[in-house]
């Protein structure tokens, strides 16, 4: 069983609402999920899409070929009717498309008159997740449970009525759909689902952070949006800040007040971060920055995907100084690394950057669980006692390892002391060679083995000996990893996938007796590949550069490949 | 309780008979006669002479950026409300660079205390005009004089209604630590506009222009009444009026957070095994 699902409509038609229903209603049932959405930069109108794919094996990836759409405007069917796939079925309200569509493959269901019918029209999108369960014959415990969870706050009357129009869709497909042979396989245990950006703010959310301030930008909305639903319950302050410079400036004054802070934003808004980066730099202060990609330059697509900011992340701002680059491929990846990105950013002082893209934050992957014992949590900070009993405080004290002490500002009678001009082991301002080469080496010199030895090699997936090595980063584990799966029964394959990026992980291994090397991004000029030759010295013998801001599938990477392999 | 040698720091580098020693004298004589300890204040300044006010000092310090001292202080108070955040910034700093965080830390009247050093020029670039200059000033830059409208800080604050807006001069030290005694207490947002002659750049608005034209507001002055407020703003050229302009009672960001009701941030402790449950919320 492997099945997909596309929601295709304008924006305000409830595209989503069906598409998490639905991706719920599977997970809970036990099926492996993955989703993923595409959408314009509109609050209305437009064409926008919400892709489900379940299988009772696990999937990390799209697949072209859809079976069942869930037609909500003309674009959906004229756009994306050539990927059903053979038993394929399109649904459809012919009212509210002013068209009657003839072909076999094409079911009629009234949407608009059936919630009428039970109530109120603008539950017509509950009656097409009604619908599609019945096309499918899952019953419908499951999606009931999801409403009353969903909607037990607004009262009885509100849930009642939307079990009876989702079985009013559903019983219409039942009787309706004599051509409906999908044959889901048997419930397993529920699995979570879990999208990109839910990883990254439960990742801060599980570190400790306490204090976010943030822009609102897309993709990185999502991270204040959750943090600030869970302030209450965690002692979390969310502020949304006049702009980008000042979210990160309020970012790093929480934090050398000693709570441990991050601001999250895109690209554009990181450009105005820039300058922040640096004095987090010089200043020691440790901060978490969620960096978003979109396509750009300037405000681009804002809505859709790219991997275009990786070389800007790694060389932003002025000055030299130690930063961490992680860019997680999974949700899960995007929990334990926003995790160890707390982490590093508190034990060395310096700024950690998990880089993500629209792709990554929207889709939903399902696990079985998620192990919290895998999660860490030092408090590097001096407070309380132990910062009143510590005689000669010094900020920025000179030691072995670059890193000096950090105490909290009031916990004790010494004095935290820090400055964006060049400074002493008190903090304060200088201007003198010897004292600034000291904190050269204090700051950045020290500091830099000590990081590079946190850093994990990238991950293999594949045989030891491959032909043939897809090498990736970021949010391109998912796919790269069908692929692989896929390609691996008549090939030697495997995928390398980075995942903690900077400092760069040195790493050549499988790669110099592989015949191709193909370099996957998500970008035009090849920016992870530019970074492993400066690295490295190695030249990847193949890339495949994809920037239509859309993310790659199974299929089309599996066709954008096959044209190299002429070359083994 | 604190001494005035508590709070001595390095040497300022500041030009002799530069405005700035008045306020760093007000300053420590407000924090000795206040009882303030110097690890229970932390100072935040951005860039220019006024920011280096805290190496003037020994207390905690923040010394970040050009015009970003309030975010900053705003990140510093709203993770610790107990600790007393003064924003030191310069005229060009916190009116010009940092225009846009002024307006912002307004609205939402956290308790940080901003005094602004305004000698209506910037010194450490060596005399260009600032957002506060006078319409007509010649500068090296500016050999027409300058052509853009001289800014009304406190007009500005009033507008936004900012919660407490004074005027001080570095001339009157006993008067502007009046004005630092009322502010420090005050619940909210606090705004001092200090003027302050730069001797070596600013050869128009100097100690005589300056003594010529300030004056104490009277008795009896009722800084709640906005509009008159407002007036009083608007009065310069012969005559400048120094005190406590406009205060309102509005209520104050730190106490409108619930997470902050009980203890300040930086001190609520954080328990790792909490993120079970939530990760059950997942399912």
């Amino acid at each position: 069983m492997d099945y997909s699902i596309k929601i295709g409509g304008e924006a305000g038609q409830g595209i989503q609402t069906i598409g998490d229903t639905l991706a719920k209603v599977f997970s809970r049932a036990g099926y492996h999920v993955f989703t993923h959405q595409d959408y314009e930069s509109r609050i209305r109108g437009g064409h926008n899409f919400f892709q489900i794919r379940f299988s009772e094996k696990p999937i990390t990836a799209s697949r072209e070929r859809i079976d069942i759409i869930v037609a909500f405007d003309k674009e959906s069917i004229t756009l994306h009717e050539n990927e059903l796939s053979e038993n394929g079925l399109i649904i459809y309200d012919s009212s509210a498309l002013k068209q009657k569509y003839e072909k076999p493959q094409f079911l009629d269901i009234p949407f608009v008159e059936l919630a009428v019918q039970q109530g109120n029209k603008i539950m017509a999108n509950t009656v097409a997740t009604g619908a599609v369960l019945g096309m499918l014959r899952l019953d419908l415990d499951i999606f009931n449970g999801i409403m009353h969870d969903t909607f037990s706050k607004k009262g009885e009357d509100v849930v009642q009525a939307n079990l009876n129009v989702a079985k009013a869709g559903f019983d219409f497909a039942l009787q309706n759909c004599p051509k409906c042979i999908f044959i889901p396989s048997s419930f397993g245990e529920p699995k979570m689902l879990i999208s990109g950006i839910e990883g990254i703010a439960l990742g801060a959310l599980a570190s400790g952070c306490k204090f976010y301030s943030a822009y609102p930008m897309t993709p990185s909305t999502g991270i204040m949006n959750y943090l600030a639903g869970k302030g209450k319950e965690y002692g979390i302050v969310v502020e949304q800040a006049e702009d980008e410079i000042s979210a990160i400036n309020m970012a790093l004054g929480a934090s050398f007040s000693g709570v441990r802070a991050m601001t999250g934003t895109a690209g554009g808004g990181f450009a105005l971060m820039v300058e922040g980066l640096s004095l987090a730099g010089m200043t020691e202060t440790p901060i978490v920055i969620a960096l978003g990609q979109r396509p750009a330059p300037a405000t681009g697509l804002p809505t859709r995907t790219e991997q275009g900011d990786l070389l800007f992340a790694i060389h932003a701002a002025h000055g030299e100084f130690p930063r961490v680059v992680f860019a997680p491929g999974t949700p899960e990846q995007a929990l334990y690394l926003t995790n160890k990105a707390f982490d590093l950013a508190e034990k060395f002082q310096v700024p950690v950057f998990v880089i993500f893209d629209q792709y990554l934050a929207d889709s939903g992957w399902t696990y079985d669980r998620l192990d919290a014992t895998k999660i860490r949590f030092n408090d590097y900070r001096i407070r309380g006692d132990a910062f009143k009993k510590l005689k000669d405080y010094k900020r920025h004290a000179f030691t072995e390892t670059g890193v000096s002490p950090l105490g909290v500002p009031g916990d004790s009678e010494s004095l935290v002391v820090t400055d964006s001009d060049e400074h002493d082991e008190e903090g304060h301002i200088i201007e003198d060679s010897g004292t600034r080469v000291k904190m050269v080496q204090k700051r950045l010199l020290k500091k830099l083995p000590l990081i590079r030895q946190e850093i994990a090699q990238p991950y293999l997936y594949g045989g030891n000996d491959p032909d043939i090595v897809l090498v990736c980063w970021g949010s391109l584990y998912g796919v790269v990893r069908e692929v692989v799966d896929i390609m691996a029964k008549d090939k030697k394959i495997a995928m390398l996938h980075f995942s903690e990026i900077y400092p760069f992980p040195y790493y050549l291994g499988l790669l110099k007796n592989a015949h191709l090397t193909v370099c996957i991004e998500q970008n035009a000029t090849g920016q992870f590949a530019r970074l492993f030759r400066a690295e490295t010295g190695y030249t990847f013998t193949h890339s495949i550069n994809r920037y239509d801001g859309r993310p790659f599938t199974v299929e089309n990477l599996m066709g954008e490949l096959h044209a190299f392999f002429g070359r083994l | 309780m604190p001494s005035l040698e508590d709070y001595k720091g390095q040497t300022p580098a500041w030009c002799p008979g530069c405005g700035n020693f008045g306020i760093l004298k007000s300053f420590k004589d407000t924090m000795v006669d206040l009882g303030i300890e110097p690890h229970q204040v932390t100072v935040v300044s951005g860039i220019g002479q006024a920011g280096k006010f805290p190496h003037y000092l020994k207390c905690n310090t923040f010394n970040g950026l050009h015009g970003r001292t309030l975010p900053v202080a705003t990140g510093i108070k709203l993770a610790n409300h107990e600790m007393l955040v003064i924003a030191v910034a310069g005229d060009g700093d916190c009116y010009g660079e940092g225009g846009n965080h002024l307006i912002h830390a307004i609205r939402r009247n956290i308790s940080v205390k901003l005094f602004v050093h305004d000698n209506q020029i910037y010194g450490l670039t060596k005399g260009q005009p600032s957002p506060t200059s006078m319409e007509g000033m010649v500068t090296k830059n500016q050999p027409f004089g300058v052509f853009s409208e001289q800014l009304n800080p406190l007009a500005l604050a009033i507008a936004l209604d900012c919660s407490f807006v004074a005027r001080g001069f570095t001339g009157d030290q006993k008067h502007l630590k009046e004005l630092m005694m009322d502010a420090i207490p005050h619940k909210g947002f606090a705004l001092i506009d200090i003027l302050q002659p730069c001797v070596t750049f600013n050869k128009v608005n100097t100690y005589e222009w300056y003594r010529q034209r300030v004056y104490r507001i009277e008795p009896g002055y009722d800084p709640e009444d906005k509009i008159k407020a407002f007036q009083k703003a608007l009065e310069w050229g012969e005559r400048i009026p120094l005190g406590v302009i406009y205060r309102n009672h509005r209520p104050v960001l730190e106490e409108r957070i619930p997470v902050l009701k009980d203890m300040p941030l930086a001190r609520q402790p954080f328990d790792p095994s909490k993120i079970e449950n939530t990760i059950k919320e997942f399912y």
